[in-house]
């Protein structure tokens, strides 16, 4: 499934929405389901805000696909990029009171991986993965 | 994100239902907080029972929230905390700066 979305957060729970009904009829918890919708609303966030900083005449394209009980979220802004390695931890205590610096860390903690490239057309690309069945949640895949 | 303000005994009781999502409802309870912190409110506890959704931008307000209020020197609790919602303030360890009530009078005595 391919989406080109423009950088309004409106597009968001269309895009989850979109997501939840590729997960229908899946072997995947409604607990699971939940943590890659927020997963999604937060690569999303990303990068209509920092990537596109709302741009309106930047895009989001989004790819979502399912192949050997895995999900795939591809996320890619049409922004100048960051390097994700200079992104504060959360929980380091002179940042936990902070408003932001959230996102990534939720990504990572809801997705088995969390990917960043910058992309060949430009832009930076999110990548989530996410194990869908049952027998993953039991061995630690929930979050 | 609908808000509604209840006073009990001495304490702004701030009900919130909805979603606190970017761009739809971080940006008003800010707006909503600093209004009854500005009004010289210093005893607020928000209910959370109706709340669907929260992403780290509302984590972000709530948290900014928490700070401006007791700045001023006021306390900002939380009440009726939803589980993933408990959930995803436990994952970035901002459970243990607020504190949670499940009764509501319970909480509003603890202002006292």
């Amino acid at each position: 499934m391919r989406l080109s979305l423009s950088s309004r957060f409106e597009n968001i729970e269309m895009a989850q929405h979109l997501c939840g009904k590729l997960l229908e009829g899946r072997d995947v918890s409604e607990e699971t389901k939940h943590w890659i919708l927020m997963a999604l609303r937060e690569g999303l966030a990303n990068a209509i805000k920092h990537g596109n900083g709302q741009n309106l005449s930047k895009r989001v394209h989004v790819e979502m696909r399912v192949a050997d009980d895995t999900l795939e979220i591809r996320i890619r802004d049409e922004g100048p990029g960051f390097d994700p390695r200079n992104v504060g931890d959360p929980l380091a205590p002179e940042n936990r009171l902070k408003t932001s610096g959230r996102g990534i860390f939720y990504m990572k903690t809801f997705m088995d991986d969390v990917r960043f490239d910058r992309a060949a057309a430009g832009g930076m690309e999110i990548v989530l993965t996410k194990k869908l069945n049952a027998s993953s949640e039991r061995e630690g895949g929930e979050r | 994100m609908k808000t509604n303000v209840r006073e009990v005994r001495g304490v702004s009781i701030l009900d919130l239902k909805g979603k606190i999502t970017i761009g739809s409802g971080d940006v008003q309870l800010r707006e909503t907080i600093n209004k009854l912190v500005d009004s010289g409110k210093k005893n607020i506890l928000i209910n959370m029972q109706e709340v669907t959704t929260i992403d780290s931008s509302g984590i972000g307000e709530l948290v900014g929230c928490y700070t401006s209020v007791t700045n001023k020197g006021g306390k900002l609790k939380l009440l009726h905390l939803p589980p993933k919602i408990s959930d995803v303030l436990t994952v970035t360890q901002l459970i243990t700066v607020f504190d949670v009530y499940e009764s509501e009078s319970e909480a509003v005595s603890s202002f006292a």
